[in-house]
């Protein structure tokens, strides 16, 4: 999703890093380019204006002069401004000691609330409660049945009555009283916030079920008109946050920051899919390092930990550095890493991936073939690659719908990863195994244990994980794709994860 | 700690997979050998050679995507309903066609506009142009078309010796009204016998089905005969809205089962509407986002077949929403390379949105807007007219 914005940035600081004084024209040139980046990215004009004004006070006064690295010390002003920007911390949903929790939908047409009602309907039943969708919409033909299709496919009731809007709100929360549900849902028709008869309307709504929260939901695509939408709705309605969707796509998102910084709420949650599950809590000092190209490693070991088996995922890796990692072991770990959800998301999560391996196109169809080719081979070739001759690759490749020549790469790119996890292990294996050890011991005490389920609201009790120091890392984006892996500590010596 | 060696694990396995040149390349159609030759790979995903049953009609791509929505399977005869409706009812008196200004007048009033400031004053100087530039990106211009018109305006300022803030502003009305100008905004019907197909493409939630609505009301109303076609399987209930507006144009409705292969859809479509001798078939798709290489093959096919049965496809329209920004650029570049467009359709023009992007659109790839959304009612979708337009995006 930010990836372009980000690319942008990493260019344009990665210019400034290296340099030892900052001159006031070095900013400004720096500057101008983040203003292009940002107005390319749809942030609000005024917006833009003010952010780099901000950056401008801070990077031209002492701050930046006094700094041992006045790069460093610019990058770190564009990021303590971006996170500001985006909104600080993670939302807390809080449950009102009444139930229901209501919640009320609100945004223009196409802005995706009625799907969005429904992922946020999941959301809430995977933390464990019971929440009533609530079909306000009767203006959009079919509006309610899409809501009813969705219901039945996450098994959550959904209310509506052919009567009026406001009418329907109210049973609901009889409704939901009657038979238990505890959250509330209430999906409102789309409307322009310039339409003063439909304002009113959501705003009798919303009197009617006086919500716990009230959402607004809004296309990661909208332009600069997003600050309009937000500050109106805003004004008739007091938001508590908003709903940003569509992120699966290319746009750069600029829509995010601007509502943030014009009506003061944050991005409470985002839907980054088509399916009901690729929606989750937003985290705004998480974005601010994708922005910037640093990566989301939090992001990336939450969702690793939901999916991979520990003590599995602990042998296999140790396996790897010390040479004993088998097609097998990589299978195995494949099938975990396919749960995480598409690779370009995952890559996407990765520090310091050179973009020329992020923006390809990956097709995971591929990680799919490159299960049928191992699944071709003999338990023993599995274990020794080295087995596999050519009248064994034609088999293979008869076997998985391939060719011979696809075989023999997947075995030699094997091979060298094999070889070079090995060497990178080689000094490191030891600290590696120790702390394997260590941790180990210490499983039994609890911390960073596996959690299940999404949404989880901030990584508590997490004190070794601490963020590599991505500035280190930053523009120096290693070049070629190959079998390198980009993002990951270099050398023994490097230990940025805490390791030591 | 573990964690670590799991991310580890998963570097490993990307660095693979990654180096092993599994990178598809964007147009991946080079790149897949071709379907005779494959053998199906272990995963079930992948679809049965029977297949080939529907072949001559729906081409039979293989599709073994994991991320298609709709396994390709199912491309195989499924049922396809071709629901009667009732005779036409027409509730709504044929009122005027609402002109743009009429609609925009309540929106626009609601917004000071920095036009104003710019009009009244006298000379040209570097506030001006700040003015000027602040208003062309908030209408979602782009900075790069903002700085190409401005860059040429201040040669006609300097040539024209214009003076002051209104004579700026009325070079630039004309300047970006005579860019737009000179396409042909009609949608054209086919010359060859059997149906004429306006095939619907776009992202989620810009208006598709809505559009396809006004515009089977507004064609039945200048007495054709329409059917629309529910291709849209993948939103939950997008068929039965799309009944709901046929039912209110008095036009035929042809619908799969949801989840079903659109392509199959639309086929039947135009295949009903040739027994029928029905004029016009408007299509609908899915919304789907443009970076999705397996929808938007999806799509291509979606066109393709279109075209193979008794009917032509005359026009393949992408439906923009208004407060689309940048990214709508983007959107124009994959969709026409996926489908080929004729035009545009600009939706949701009625909210505070100017829709300022498909200048670059027209302007970088040549596609004209054609029709214009102004609003939910029945009569609110009318003909692009650029004069109009560019008064409204300084309004």
């Amino acid at each position: 999703m930010f990836e372009s914005l980000s690319d942008r940035f990493e260019s344009v600081l990665g210019k400034l890093k290296g340099k030892g004084k900052l001159s006031e024209a070095d900013v400004d040139e720096a500057l101008r380019e983040i203003r292009l980046a940002l107005l390319e990215a749809d942030v609000n004009f005024t917006v833009v204006k003010n952010f780099c004004a901000r950056v401008r006070d801070r990077a031209v006064g002492e701050e930046v002069s006094k700094a041992l690295n006045p790069g460093q010390q610019m990058v770190k002003i564009v990021n303590d401004e971006l996170t500001a920007t985006l909104g600080g911390e993670t939302i807390r949903i809080t449950y009102n000691a009444k139930p229901p929790t209501v919640v009320l939908m609100a945004g223009l047409q196409g802005s995706g609330k009625t799907t969005n009602s429904a992922k946020l309907a999941r959301w809430f039943k995977s933390q464990g409660r019971h929440p009533l969708l609530v079909g306000a919409d009767l203006q959009r033909p079919a509006a309610v049945e899409q809501l009813r299709t969705l219901g039945r496919q996450i098994e959550v009731p959904v209310f509506s009555e052919d009567s009026d809007p406001v009418q329907v709100a109210k049973n609901a929360l009889t409704e939901a009283r009657k038979t238990g549900r505890d959250i509330v849902i209430v999906d409102t028709a789309g409307r322009l916030a310039i339409d003063a008869e439909l304002m009113d309307e959501v705003r009798w709504i919303s009197e009617a079920v006086d919500p716990d929260y009230t959402f607004l939901v809004i296309d990661a695509m909208t332009g600069q008109d997003a600050v309009n939408t937000a500050e109106a709705f805003h004004a008739t309605l007091e938001l508590d946050g908003v709903i940003l969707t569509k992120l699966d796509g290319d746009a750069r998102g600029g829509a995010a920051l601007s509502v943030k910084e014009v009506v003061g709420r944050p991005i409470a949650f985002t839907s980054t899919g088509e399916k009901l599950r690729d929606f989750d809590l937003f985290h705004p000092d998480r974005l601010a390092g994708r922005i910037l190209g640093m990566g989301d490693m939090l992001t990336l070991i939450e969702k690793a930990e939901e999916v991979y088996e520990k003590d599995q995922a602990e042998e296999a890796a140790t396996r790897l550095l010390e040479g004993q990692f088998t097609l097998e072991d990589f299978l195995d770990q494949m099938q975990q890493l396919k749960k995480m959800g598409p690779l370009s998301g995952v890559l996407g999560m990765m520090p310091g991936i050179p973009k020329e391996v992020k923006n390809a196109q990956i097709d995971d169809r591929e990680i799919a073939r490159v299960e049928a080719i191992i699944r071709s081979m003999t338990p023993a070739e599995r274990v020794d690659p080295d087995l596999i001759d050519q009248s064994r690759r034609v088999r293979i490749a008869n076997g998985s719908g391939t060719e011979p020549a696809r075989v023999g790469e997947l075995v030699k790119q094997f091979k060298e990863m094999s070889k070079m996890m090995k060497r990178m292990g080689g000094a490191g294996t030891k600290r590696l195994t120790k702390s394997r050890r260590k941790a180990a011991k210490g499983k039994s005490k609890g911390p960073g244990g596996r959690t299940s389920g999404g949404g989880r609201v901030a990584p508590k009790g997490k004190a070794p994980l601490r963020l590599p120091d991505f500035e280190a890392d930053l523009g120096g984006g290693r070049p070629g794709g190959g079998l390198r892996l980009p993002g990951l500590p270099g050398g023994p010596d490097g230990d940025p994860f805490g390791l030591g | 700690m573990t964690v670590i060696l799991i991310i580890v694990a998963a570097v490993v396995l990307l660095g693979v997979i990654v180096g092993f040149g599994f990178i598809a390349p964007r147009n991946r159609r080079g790149s897949i050998e071709p379907p005779s030759k494959r053998r199906a790979p272990v995963d079930d995903r992948v679809a049965p050679a029977e297949e080939v049953a529907r072949a001559a009609l729906v081409e039979a791509e293989v599709a073994a995507d994991l991320e298609t929505r709709v396994p390709a399977d199912e491309v195989v005869a499924e049922p396809v309903e071709i629901e009667k409706v009732v005779a036409p009812e027409m509730v709504e008196e044929v009122a005027e066609r609402p002109r743009f200004r009429d609609r925009l007048g309540k929106a626009r009033a609601a917004l000071s506009g920095a036009m104003g400031s710019i009009a009244g004053r006298s000379k040209i100087d570097a506030e001006t142009w700040d003015e000027l530039e602040e208003a062309l990106i908030l209408a979602d211009v782009g900075v790069a078309s903002t700085q190409e018109l401005l860059d040429h305006l201040r040669a006609r300022v300097k040539a024209d010796g214009l003076s002051n803030g209104e004579e700026l502003l009325g070079a630039l009305k004309a300047e970006m009204a005579d860019r737009l100008s000179g396409f042909d905004r009609e949608l054209k019907m086919s010359s060859e016998p059997g149906p004429t197909v306006w095939l619907f493409v776009g992202v989620n939630g810009v208006g598709k089905t809505t559009t396809i609505g006004k515009l089977g009301v507004r064609e039945v109303r200048e007495g054709r005969t329409v059917l629309m076609a529910a291709g849209d399987t993948f939103r939950a209930a997008a068929a039965e809205q799309l009944g709901m507006w046929a039912e209110r144009a008095g036009a035929e409705l042809v619908r799969g089962s949801e989840g079903g292969d659109p392509s199959a859809v639309i086929f039947d479509g135009v295949d009903a509407a040739n027994a029928r001798n029905i004029d016009l078939v408007l299509a609908d798709t899915a919304g789907r986002l443009h970076n999705k290489v397996n929808l938007m093959e999806e799509l291509s096919k979606v066109r393709r077949v279109a075209d193979k049965g008794a009917g032509t496809v005359t026009e393949v329209l992408l439906v923009i929403d208004a407060t689309t920004g940048q990214n709508g650029l983007v959107q124009a570049k994959q969709f026409t390379d996926a489908v080929e467009l004729t035009g545009v359709v600009l939706t949701k023009l009625d909210g505070s949105a100017k829709g300022g992007i498909v200048i670059a659109i027209h302007d970088q790839l040549g596609i004209p807007v054609k029709l214009v959304g102004l609003g939910e009612g029945a009569d609110d979708l009318v003909p692009f007219d650029a004069a109009e337009f560019v008064e409204a995006l300084f309004a």
